[in-house]
């Protein structure tokens, strides 16, 4: 800072001209932010209080909206349970999964980008049209799985169509697309000092002690990241159980964000919709603080 | 000794090639059967066991699909709704991006803090108001709902690039042309945005990934058919074809469907890289 005591005066005029210029170029985002986050947030956490078709003006009823989703509505119990066993398996699968694949292109072989681009493509097209051809690859009688299954002598399952393994085949679609933390952990493995590697085969360490004790700790930071985006995540999924199961079979497949739909737009029930995306709110901030806890503790943030 | 060491060194390499290559299956068979599938005739569709290579290769997947639903308007839709939410999104994270990168004050990180928190608060838990309030405006079954907010910097990611980016240039750049009279916006405008295409071209590369793909916003606010994008459009062919076996037509809809992020994937993929590396590491 050059001259700051002699300028002060000169300065000062800067400051408040730099800061009314602030507040000009970023009130898109301000006007934004207090329209469509901040206000609608404070206007559903009164809605949820309230007995409130979404339409019509909300009547307050206190706490009942609450009361009735966690007492008495035996999908909400239903539609939680699928989405934490969504979540448990869906979200440490896929970034093993996607560790392992940054593991093996970080290998330093011919046609490595290639294959790292055919790994993220899958995450960059999801959507519609890619959970549709899903829907036929897992097919029971015609599809492709159980045909190349059936090639090496194994009985493929019904999966879609049957409640045992219709949340399994999610969590199996998912694993495609876990391209973008593949990515992010490549990334973080170029960061890794080759010195560090050089220092541990000198000492004799093998090529998963060497995974364990340098590379885990050197991009745990970002391991924490993706790990607690990935929840927040599986927690909102919706799309896929909408559009390939429709929630079933037999519910099987029934989750959150399909319970938060259901109680709005189906049962028009808007204040426990908002009470419902409240108890998510929390659960997913809860979690989040849980995980960053656990995962600190090992955690090395000089990357 | 040297000559085991290289064996090992060939079989590693062995091993790597298998092991990729397996996986690369699961990766890309979706899109290999959505591909041949697209144009086999009918009675090849329903073929048991499958077949991957159509015979004979043929476009009566396509007519019906186009004959069946109305595919161009979901299309012109889906590109009209696109196109204004990259316009939206260069247009105001580059304004506010440029306001966190360069003007200090007191309050500036504490806002970019709250900005970088809204990433993490579930679209569920805003959803309900935010559908009542569109209500009450009038707006739902218009695509304001759905491109509006764009021009109000809702996506706290491409702020995050673009500011970062601009925070890279040497402040000296703007202070130099300030002195020659250029205004703020002129050093916004003349100065950094022309250094700044790659970085306006991966936020706007993924807006156009992000919204071409989105399914639930359109299905939630868009009521007449004539009105839906590609993406909806497709769940309510696939509704209307019922039972049927044959999947020519489904799979031609989400050929067009994944067509455009393909090209663009296959032109561009070192922009999707660095957009998912600089928003990932340093997040």
């Amino acid at each position: 800072m050059r001259g700051k005591k002699e300028n002060k005066g000169a300065e000062g005029v800067l400051m408040r001209k730099e800061r009314r210029y602030f507040y000009l170029f970023i009130s898109p985002w301000l006007i934004g932010f207090f329209l469509l986050t901040i206000g609608p947030m404070l206007y559903s956490f009164y809605g949820a209080l309230c007995d409130w078709d979404g339409m019509s003006t909300p009547q307050f009823i206190g706490l009942d909206n609450y009361v009735r989703t966690i007492g008495s509505n035996q999908d909400f119990r239903r539609a939680l349970i699928n989405t934490f066993v969504y979540a448990v398996f869906s979200v440490p699968t896929s970034m093993i999964f996607a560790l392992f694949l940054a593991f093996l292109l970080n290998k330093k072989h011919r046609g490595a980008g290639i294959f790292q681009a055919l790994f993220y493509f899958p995450s960059v097209a999801a959507g519609t049209a890619v959970y549709m051809v899903w829907i036929w690859l897992f097919n029971a009688e015609t599809g492709v799985f159980n045909y190349l299954l059936s090639l090496i002598g194994i009985e493929g399952p019904r999966w879609l169509s049957s409640a045992e393994w219709a949340m399994p085949s999610l969590i199996i679609m998912n694993l495609t697309f876990c391209g973008q933390a593949m990515l992010i952990f490549l990334a973080g493995l170029k960061q890794v000092p080759m010195t560090y590697y050089e220092a541990a085969e000198i000492d004799g360490a093998s090529e998963w002690q060497k995974f364990v004790n340098i590379t885990l700790p050197m991009i745990s930071p970002v391991v924490l990241l993706n790990t607690i985006m990935g929840i927040i995540s599986a927690f909102q999924i919706f799309n896929q159980p909408f559009i390939m199961t429709n929630g079933g079979p037999m519910k099987a497949t029934y989750m959150y964000g399909m319970l938060i739909y259901d109680t709005a737009f189906y049962f028009l029930r808007f204040g426990e919709a908002a009470a419902q995306s409240w108890i998510l709110c929390i659960l997913l901030m809860a979690l989040s603080m849980v995980v960053m806890k656990l995962m600190n503790r090992k955690t090395v943030y000089e990357l | 000794m040297k000559k085991k060491r290289t064996m090992r060194k060939v079989m590693e390499s062995v091993v790597w090639y298998v092991v990729v290559g397996v996986l690369s299956i699961l990766f890309v068979l979706p899109f290999i059967w959505m591909l041949s599938t697209a144009f086999k005739t009918a009675p090849q569709c329903v073929d048991y066991p499958p077949t991957f290579i159509p015979r004979p290769v043929t476009l009566r997947a396509f007519k019906e699909v186009f004959s069946i639903s109305p595919i161009l308007t979901y299309i012109r839709n889906s590109i009209v709704i696109v196109a204004l939410n990259i316009l939206g999104t260069l247009v105001s994270c580059s304004l506010v991006a440029y306001g966190f990168a360069r003007f200090r004050c007191r309050e500036n990180n504490f806002w970019f803090t709250v900005l970088l928190s809204t990433m993490m608060i579930p679209g569920f838990t805003l959803l309900i108001p935010q559908f009542s309030l569109y209500t009450r405006l009038g707006w739902v079954n218009t695509i304001l709902p759905l491109t509006l907010p764009a021009f109000l910097a809702t996506n706290a990611f491409s702020v995050f690039i673009l500011r970062q980016f601009f925070m890279s240039f040497p402040r000296e750049l703007d202070e130099a042309a300030r002195l020659d009279g250029c205004s703020y916006m002129g050093v916004l405008v003349r100065i950094l945005l022309p250094n700044s295409k790659t970085s306006m071209f991966v936020v706007a590369l993924f807006c156009f990934v992000g919204v071409w793909n989105d399914f639930f916003a359109p299905m939630i606010y868009l009521n007449d058919m004539e009105k839906y994008t590609l993406a909806v459009g497709l769940v309510m062919l696939k509704a209307s074809q019922g039972a049927t076996l044959d999947m020519g037509p489904m799979m031609a809809g989400a050929l067009l469907a994944v067509i455009p992020t393909f090209f663009l994937y296959l032109t561009c993929q070192k922009y999707f890289v660095q957009g998912v590396v600089t928003s990932g590491l340093k997040g």
